[in-house]
């Protein structure tokens, strides 16, 4: 459903910052498929996101939804097939504007027009997909997101993000902000979701537990690269040990890679 | 006395109304203000002279600030200049393109035209004082406006308006293009702000292509009083708070302009006191932040 063909992206080009941030990455993405994804800072996981998402184009390689090219395609007009969520909780939401407010926005993608949508079926509608959080706010459609704290804000943001049942989801380290507890809530209501809507998701996490625990198919990423990809039943059997190890090995190959390069 | 500050401050609320809407509502500090603010008196005073309905002279007005909004948008988002600098160009090329409207001259009489406020004064006259008439036309004219704004920012469209100004991200995400609802909100902001300088003129009966100077501080202190007295999430709070700072604004002035003197104050210092005004409005408002942070802790 998304093919990422001998895709580059090399930031400040020809400077001396120059960053080759992403390295000849080729990827498949299947309809249906849990895709996790680990590697050290740096090592080009958001970047790739904002290369799926459209924030901005490759230097050099193709990107195909569906079949169609869509490497130039702006942001806003990928982002009807694709949802998001980021780090960071408050960019999901608009914090001075009510729960109702922010659910009416995002409950259908694309531009809006002069009708006015919020009325008492859409609160229905609102109130009970709320339930579904289990956070009691169901019953503050009108307080600014705001007041909501950071579990909350992200869990809506979730809830949110599925009401327009996109075709494609990324998260970015979507519960790295949270404490363990809101965390393993918005964990759980991720996996929730994605099994009861059927949706693609590519997630990246930095807890090796969570990228075996969850979804088919996992990809470590280093300098740039996909350094391993494993999927169905070889990943099941992986454990955080021997992940690291797998990242070892295969950093001191390249290692050495790179010393008999030098000593030539 | 009275009803001179409320029917001035009424005709200026409906600029502080745009003004509300591009500073607070789509967080984009709009310059333009003070070159649309003339090019609606400009305008409206052409077709006026030209001897068509007085109507059709608001009309032809909004739509002019409208298209001076949406050009500055355009500099913004095609150039990728700062806001700022874009309400600077619009504002300074509306000032050549204002004496133009006006044909080469900086400023036009209305004194001996049918304006609004003339036409006002037939319908009522007999019935009462016009002072009063002229005071509900603008009560009734300035509520409708709000009334639909507050029924605006009640649409799907304008929720999203509301919402790119709080986080720009979230639009992208949601596969709107926030360059086409910065188009439509600053056209809708200049076109509110060119109506309001249609109006002032001829309530002062003239045109004058100065007039617009340090309008866009006045509009922002008007609004900064009216969030001292309310605070509140509801648009229809919002909107009518834009609309009583106005008046208390044009009060504050009206006192200044008439006891200044005892203090060797002319009308050329209002601008200085206005500013002035902003700044302490903004060390209060900090204050008051401050001590309720400190209240929560």
């Amino acid at each position: 459903m998304i093919r990422l063909e001998n895709v580059n992206k090399i930031f400040h080009q020809g400077t001396v910052n120059e960053n080759h941030a992403i390295r000849n990455v080729n990827l498949q993405i299947k309809e249906g498929d849990f895709i996790t994804i680990i590697g050290s800072n740096g090592a080009g996981k958001s970047t790739l996101f904002n290369l799926i998402a459209g924030t901005y184009a490759p230097s050099t390689g193709n990107i195909f939804l569906n079949n169609s090219d869509v490497t130039n395609e702006p942001e806003y007009k990928r982002a009807k097939y694709i949802g998001r969520i980021f780090q960071n909780p408050s960019l999901g939401t608009a914090s001075n504007m009510t729960l109702e407010d922010n659910m009416m926005i995002c409950s259908r993608k694309g531009f809006k027009g002069l009708k006015i949508s919020l009325n008492k079926k859409t609160r229905e509608y609102f109130k009970k997909e709320l339930l579904l959080l289990d956070m009691d706010l169901e019953n503050r459609l009108t307080d600014n997101v705001q007041l909501l704290s950071g579990g909350q804000r992200q869990s809506l943001t979730l809830l949110m993000m599925v009401l327009s049942r996109p075709q494609l989801i990324l998260l970015d380290e979507h519960t790295a902000a949270l404490d363990p507890k809101n965390a393993a809530k918005v964990l759980d209501l991720t996996q929730k979701f994605v099994s009861e809507y059927g949706l693609t998701t590519v997630m990246i996490t930095h807890n090796m537990g969570h990228a075996i625990e969850y979804g088919n198919r996992m990809l470590m990423m280093d300098k740039g690269e996909i350094i391993f990809d494993v999927s169905g039943e070889e990943k099941k059997k992986l454990s955080v040990k021997n992940l690291v190890d797998k990242f070892h090995e295969i950093r001191k190959t390249e290692f050495q890679n790179d010393e008999t390069l030098l000593s030539r | 006395m009275i009803e001179g500050i409320l029917v001035e401050g009424l005709i200026y609320s409906i600029m502080v109304l745009g003004v509300f809407i591009t500073f607070r509502i789509l967080d984009f500090p709009d310059l333009t203000v003070d070159g649309s603010f003339p090019l609606g008196a400009v305008i409206g005073a052409q077709v006026i002279i030209s001897g068509m309905p007085v109507s059709l002279g608001l009309l032809a007005a909004f739509t002019g600030g409208g298209i001076a909004g949406g050009i500055t948008a355009v500099i913004h988002n095609k150039l990728k200049v700062p806001n700022l600098l874009a309400g600077i160009l619009t504002m300074t090329m509306l000032y050549s393109v204002n004496i133009r409207i006006l044909g080469n001259r900086a400023n036009v009489p209305l004194l001996h035209n049918k304006t609004v406020i003339t036409g006002i004064h037939s319908i009522s006259e007999g019935l009462m004082k016009t002072e009063y008439a002229t005071l509900i036309f603008f009560i009734i004219f300035v509520y409708i406006i709000k009334k639909l704004l507050d029924l605006f920012f009640h649409t799907d469209l304008g929720l999203t308006l509301g919402a790119m100004g709080n986080n720009e991200q979230m639009i992208i995400s949601q596969g709107v293009n926030p360059e086409i609802l910065k188009i439509i909100g600053l056209a809708l902001s200049n076109g509110l702000v060119a109506l309001s300088g249609a109006l002032a003129a001829q309530y002062l009966g003239f045109a004058d292509v100065s007039m617009g100077i340090g309008i866009i501080v006045s509009g922002l202190a008007s609004v900064m009083i009216g969030e001292f007295i309310f605070k509140s999430n509801k648009i229809a709070v919002l909107t009518l708070s834009a609309v009583i700072g106005s008046i208390i604004f044009k009060g504050i002035m009206y006192f200044a302009r008439i006891y200044g003197y005892a203090v060797r104050m002319t009308p050329n210092d209002l601008k200085l006191i206005t500013g002035l005004m902003i700044i302490v409005l903004l060390i209060l408002s900090k204050t008051k932040i401050f001590k309720r942070k400190k209240g929560l802790e």
